[in-house]
């Protein structure tokens, strides 16, 4: 029998119960000192770090040369056509040098291929230019963005139709919007470059949040949904009892999302170096990690707080409440 | 009766299953044998290696660019492209706004300046060419006229002819057709370039109010052109159809029938009312497009409606290759190279392996966290995951071959990412499965209860993925749309393998008696998972739980029986 299994058995019957709801306030003030801390380091640090697609500029790489020392590259870049700014010089693939520069001219885009070509001995052909615009980046963002907005919107109201409560949606998106705001102040903090594939990552985030959020709140349906006049206990006991239900669920499927993503994390890193299997995986990994982090501590606690405010809701907690005491104080028994 | 019925649907829920992999199977095998399509996803450049452009469109503040504009666009784009004899190039529309050229391998210089010039359509006076095609009468020789009489009216002499030298304007220019707008380094310029040079100077982005030294566009003559006197922006309509003869009889004669607005119907007027009275190559008016004269016709007489029609020695390919041209030349906008992406294809190669192995070593470790979990009932989940596999893999091929989808390093990361969210699935329903096991349960109602739990949940999580890559999809550009892409596939996929095949199979395996005696291996044992719900109101509680512990859950399990059983309890079973 494995220890997971009857973890599962004792946060099932309650016997094990952890206090997820209770203790709101604490989780509250731990995400909230994360983000304070991480916008905090992201403005020291003095923003962003945006790849080239957001700055624009020249790429030059050099496939398969016999030697991939950057060294190489630097030094024909700042001998050779007067690029004043430090050119960033990253192996890809591992066998290729990508040289990454402000935006050249023609003439100085021909002269650099031809400089790199000669000085890591390969013939012309096997270095290629590319030029980004300023405004690619940007783009892709803006139009990210828009959908973004456009998404949260329908998904909140598709689940207060499905849950028929506008605060489950409510709490789902304040979850989702805390995921996406730790993960870019992940990158912001630790001063990683954002690119485009680190932005697909971060939207991908949103659809995995939610998901992981809806799986909880289903059973949190389910649990409150008998008649509340009938349950013994209050509202937020029996949300924190599905947390509990569902807690097993969530780390297997927590485990089991950031498994593969890992693998990728791991291969991008080492194989491949910068690109866009790394940034997409590194994103990711942060987000399945906030993302189940926020279904249980930030969203089922908000939605019992959303709940208890409301009158039916509170006189029946009261009465649980002052139930509950009786009976362990036996005068009832 | 129920078990067989039961079992029967599970069978019929897999024949289904088996129908719409094999039926993919065989639109693609039709594709192959029929398209010479590839049994596999056709790759996208980041994989394939080539080059990709995006180009956007320079439009003012405040406007949109149309549909059909774009269209129009991607047109003339795509006759460039093919006319530079790339083969497999692709043209396609992104965002409603931009152009995404994408070629394999890379191109040379000569082709990515063609794609990247702009539409933009002029017409010019010509003042001097070397071009013999329209001149008629006798050559004379400019520079011997020009020694005799250095203000000699050169209107009058025809051409070709190359002086040397070319004298300094005596004057300002008075109209278009002024030889006193050739300034003698203009001419030396005109003399010494050669067509390569000139198309590298930029003839394309030359100063509308200037003369300009430009070529044809088959590289054959040199031309000074006087300034722009109508644009494009003033061509309403492009057509090409034979020419009528003398008696209104259409001869067998390519031409392009033009059709001006109002400013151009004007402009064109004045002009062709001048040059009717000039001889030679100040006859000729230039038609430039993209900054090469791609047609220099003579003016046989001065056209008042704005209908020109241009002869010339057209074929019908090439007549209408100049109508479409001289229509969608005329767009309004330009476009501009927003990005250009190189991938060399021994880059590509690495990424998609890369992607792969990374694909491989997620899935194993996936499959290991499951055998540890799940014990034999993994076996549902790798099943389960190598069926998924298989339909997402025919799923896409087919796309790819009927879309033209392209599989990309970020859709390659979407499938990855899609195992983790296809195994969840498997892991709502089994964790179901067992809380009904733990009430107590048979293992073939519980798989049925649970499952009827289990599939709302997995169902609105469906939703809410499937929603997120529909508006991505639909909104978004670029990498992001790939990505989108796999994603809502691999929802749908993994919706399906719930329903038709790990629903079925477990209800089969509920049936054997491995899995239903609760084998301790089987990761459905009932003893394991505490099945601490015996009956009604009846828990059995493990005696190795401390006395305290076991009121706290006899407590709490009262508290989760339903309203009836309470009821049941409380009346002794006289049920």
């Amino acid at each position: 029998m494995s220890s997971m299994t009857r973890f599962g058995n004792r946060l099932y019957t309650g016997e094990t119960s952890i206090n997820f709801i209770g203790r709101r306030v604490m989780w509250y003030i731990l995400s909230g000192t994360i983000i304070v801390l991480s916008v905090a380091l992201t403005t020291l640090r003095g923003g962003f770090t945006f790849g080239i697609e957001f700055r624009g500029g020249s790429e030059f790489q050099v496939s398969n040369p016999a030697s991939v020392d950057t060294a190489i590259a630097e030094k024909t870049v700042l001998d050779g056509v007067g690029v004043t700014a430090a050119p960033k010089i990253s192996i890809v693939g591992g066998s290729s040098v990508r040289v990454q520069t402000d935006q050249l001219t023609t003439e100085q885009t021909d002269a650099l291929r031809a400089a790199l070509a000669t000085a890591y001995k390969v013939p012309v052909e096997k270095v290629t230019s590319s030029f980004i615009g300023a405004s690619w980046g940007s783009d892709i963002t803006g139009q990210a963005l828009r959908a973004l907005g456009i998404f949260l919107v329908l998904v909140s109201i598709v689940m207060a139709l499905y849950f028929r409560t506008w605060k489950m949606s409510v709490a789902a998106i304040v979850a989702v919007v805390h995921d996406l705001v730790i993960t870019a102040a992940v990158y912001g903090a630790l001063g990683l470059e954002v690119t485009p594939a680190a932005v697909i990552g971060l939207l991908t985030i949103l659809g995995y949040s939610l998901y992981d959020t809806v799986v909880v709140f289903d059973k949190i349906r389910e649990n409150t949904s008998v008649a509340y006049d009938e349950s013994k206990r209050t509202f937020a006991d029996s949300v924190n009892l599905a947390v509990n239900q569902t807690l097993v669920r969530s780390i297997n499927t927590s485990i089991v999302a950031a498994l593969p993503v890992s693998s990728i994390l791991f291969i991008g890193s080492m194989l491949l170096g910068a690109g866009t299997l790394r940034d997409i995986a590194l994103s990711l990994f942060v987000g399945i990690i906030c993302g189940a982090y926020s279904t249980i501590f930030i969203a089922a606690p908000l939605y019992a707080q959303l709940r208890e405010g409301e009158s039916e809701l509170t006189k029946q907690g009261r009465k649980v409440r002052t139930e509950i005491v009786r009976n362990a104080s036996g005068a009832v028994r | 009766m129920a078990t067989s019925s039961t079992s029967s649907r599970a069978t019929r829920a897999l024949v289904w299953l088996a129908v719409i992999i094999l039926g993919f199977g065989a639109l693609i095998a039709s594709g192959v044998f029929f398209d010479k399509a590839g049994w596999v996803p056709k790759l996208a450049l980041d994989l394939e290696g080539g080059t990709q452009i995006i180009l956007s469109p320079q439009i003012a503040a405040g406007t949109t660019i149309t549909e059909e504009e774009l269209t129009q666009a991607v047109g003339i784009i795509r006759q460039r492209v093919d006319a530079t004899g790339v083969s497999e190039a692709e043209v396609t529309t992104q965002g409603g706004t931009n152009i995404v050229v994408s070629i394999p391998g890379t191109p040379d210089q000569a082709t990515l300046d063609r794609i990247r010039s702009s539409a933009k359509l002029e017409f010019r006076a010509v003042l001097v060419t070397d071009a013999t095609a329209f001149v008629d009468g006798v050559a004379t020789d400019i520079s011997k006229a020009l020694a005799a009489d250095p203000k000699a009216d050169l209107t009058k002499l025809g051409t070709p002819s190359t002086p040397a030298t070319w004298p300094a304007p005596s004057a300002d220019p008075t109209n278009g057709s002024d030889l006193n707008w050739v300034t003698p380094e203009m001419y030396q310029t005109y003399l010494t370039s050669t067509c390569d040079t000139l198309d590298a100077a930029g003839a394309n982005v030359a100063d509308p109010t200037k003369p300009l030294v430009v070529c044809s566009d088959d590289q054959a003559s040199k031309y000074i052109l006087g300034p722009v006197e109508v644009d494009g922006t003033m061509v309403s309509n492009a057509s090409a159809n034979y020419l009528s003869g003398a008696n209104g009889v259409l001869t067998n004669e390519w031409g392009v029938y033009l059709t001006f607005n109002s400013a151009g119907r004007q402009a064109f007027s004045d002009v062709t009312a001048r040059l009717t009275t000039l001889t030679g190559a100040l006859n000729q008016f230039a038609i430039v497009l993209d900054g090469k004269v791609i047609s220099a016709p003579r003016t046989l007489a001065a056209i008042p409606d704005g209908k020109p029609v241009i002869s010339g020695s057209f074929t019908e390919l090439s007549a209408r290759a100049l109508a479409d041209q001289l229509k969608f030349g005329a767009l309004p906008i330009g476009f501009e190279v927003q990005s250009s992406d190189t991938v060399t294809p021994t880059l590509g190669v690495a990424q998609l392996e890369s992607g792969l192995l990374a694909g491989a070593i997620g899935l194993l470790l996936v499959v290991v966290y499951a055998i540890f979990q799940y014990r034999a009932l993994a076996s549902v989940t790798i099943g389960s995951l190598g069926i998924a596999a298989v339909l997402t893999f025919v799923v896409i091929s087919y796309l790819s071959q009927a879309n033209g989808y392209r599989l990309s390093l970020a859709g390659v990361a979407g499938l990855i990412v899609s195992i983790g969210i296809t195994a969840d699935s498997f892991i709502v329903y089994f964790e179901r499965v067992r809380d009904e096991l733990r009430e107590g349960r048979t293992l073939v109602s519980a798989v049925e209860s649970g499952w009827k739990r289990a599939i709302r949940t997995i169902l609105v999580s469906g939703a809410v993925n499937f929603l997120a890559a529909i508006v991505l999809f639909a909104l978004a550009v670029g990498n992001v749309r790939g990505f989108a892409f796999t994603l809502g596939v691999t929802t749908v996929v993994d919706l399906l393998i719930v329903v038709l095949f790990t629903h079925p199979i477990l209800q089969l395996l509920a049936r054997t008696r491995f899995f239903s005696s609760g084998h301790p291996w089987s990761g459905l044992d009932g003893s394991a998972l505490g099945a601490v719900y015996r009956g009604r109101g009846e828990f059995r509680i493990d005696p190795t739980v401390s006395k305290g512990k076991r009121e706290k859950v006899s407590r709490e399990a009262s508290k989760r029986q339903s309203i009836a059983e309470r009821k049941a309890a409380e009346h002794g079973g006289e049920l």
